[in-house]
């Protein structure tokens, strides 16, 4: 139907399988999702489906959205995003579409949100970096990264070399998260592992790009 | 707590099982796979933590076996533990035995006069 739709993280929790192995879980509330636009190759050149989620306060519409969700006859949503039509089944400007539209327990999503902002972090936090010790001399040089290259040759940093910086409020992407449970009545699904981001924060939740082989399933006891 | 996963955390729990507290001496069954096939296990042992919180809640029960000291942790609302039967409670004046660890024989004893 979909290639995705918008969501909200609610959490993590865990769940049981009917064996009692525990799992660890991101409840995501996904949907509905309403048609504001359907893109067609004659017109746009590519094929989309435009959808949107959520409310928007009217103050904070800009006239040319307000047109753009009028010619739909949608109220403004948080977030608008395009999405893959999959299959044959037509869809109409307005349509809501649920989370059992488009995904089914079992299947492989890639889950995309904006990580947790830690500020201007040091290598430490950021990079995992070691430090120096505490003693034996080390004169105000603790959570320092140390040297960041050699003399004159090359005579200047090398590209890539981790130093401190920004960390998190970065989009972030995590592929290939198992659907462990589709909650239709809550428009909610539970994917195994972590998402991206504070609860509460905006995700996009796709169809895996590049789905993996069922992973082996181990058993466990307790 | 959000209510969807209230509501994913309050299926399944398990209130077919006894109340037990920490300091209490506890017998497991626990089913054991073994291949295909399961059979019950049991473990006995004195509770010595006990972790709240929903269907995530856990305790680990102490045994000493042939001199070694064995600590297991079960969630508490697992399918996995068949039946739990409270031999003996004790006077306890703390909410986790972590001291039991250090004590040997006769001195690893709970005041069971409670």
């Amino acid at each position: 139907m979909l290639s995705g739709l918008i969501g909200r993280k609610l959490g993590m929790t865990q769940v049981a399988d009917a064996q009692g192995r525990v799992r660890a879980v991101t409840v995501v509330q996904v949907g509905p999702c309403t048609v504001t636009q359907l893109k067609t190759a004659p017109t746009d050149g590519y094929d989309a489906v435009q959808v949107t989620w959520g409310r928007k306060k009217l103050s904070r519409v800009t006239s040319a959205e307000r047109g753009h969700f009028k010619k739909a006859n949608v109220a403004p949503g948080a977030r608008t995003v395009e999405f893959r039509k999959l299959g044959d089944g037509e869809l109409a400007l307005g349509q809501a579409i649920a989370v059992g539209d488009v995904f089914k327990a079992g299947e492989q999503v890639d889950v995309q949100g904006v990580s947790k902002g830690h500020g201007y972090a040091g290598v430490i936090k950021r990079h995992h970096f070691a430090g120096f010790p505490g003693t034996h001399g080390t004169h105000e040089y603790f959570r320092h990264g140390g040297s960041i290259g050699n003399r004159s040759f090359p005579g200047r940093v090398r590209k890539g070399l981790r130093m401190a910086g920004q960390m998190g409020n970065e989009t972030v992407t995590v592929l290939n998260l198992e659907i462990v449970e589709i909650l239709s009545e809550d428009n909610a699904i539970a994917v195994a592992g972590a998402v991206p981001g504070p609860d509460g924060a905006m995700v996009i939740v796709k169809h895996a790009a590049r789905p993996r082989r069922k992973a082996n399933v181990v058993a466990v006891n307790a | 707590m959000n209510s969807v996963i209230k509501k994913i955390e309050d299926r399944g729990l398990r209130n077919d099982l006894p109340e037990f507290r920490v300091g209490d001496t506890v017998r497991l069954q626990v089913k054991v796979r073994e291949g295909e096939k399961e059979r019950i296990q049991s473990f006995e042992g004195v509770v010595i933590r006990i972790n709240r919180g929903g269907n995530r809640a856990t305790f680990t029960v102490r045994k000493v076996s042939y001199g070694v000291g064995v600590e297991r942790i079960f969630p508490l609302h697992s399918q996995r533990i068949e039946k739990i039967q409270v031999l003996n409670h004790s006077r306890v004046r703390r909410a986790r035995l972590y001291y039991l660890r250090n004590l040997q024989g006769k001195a690893a004893r709970l005041d069971t006069t409670a």
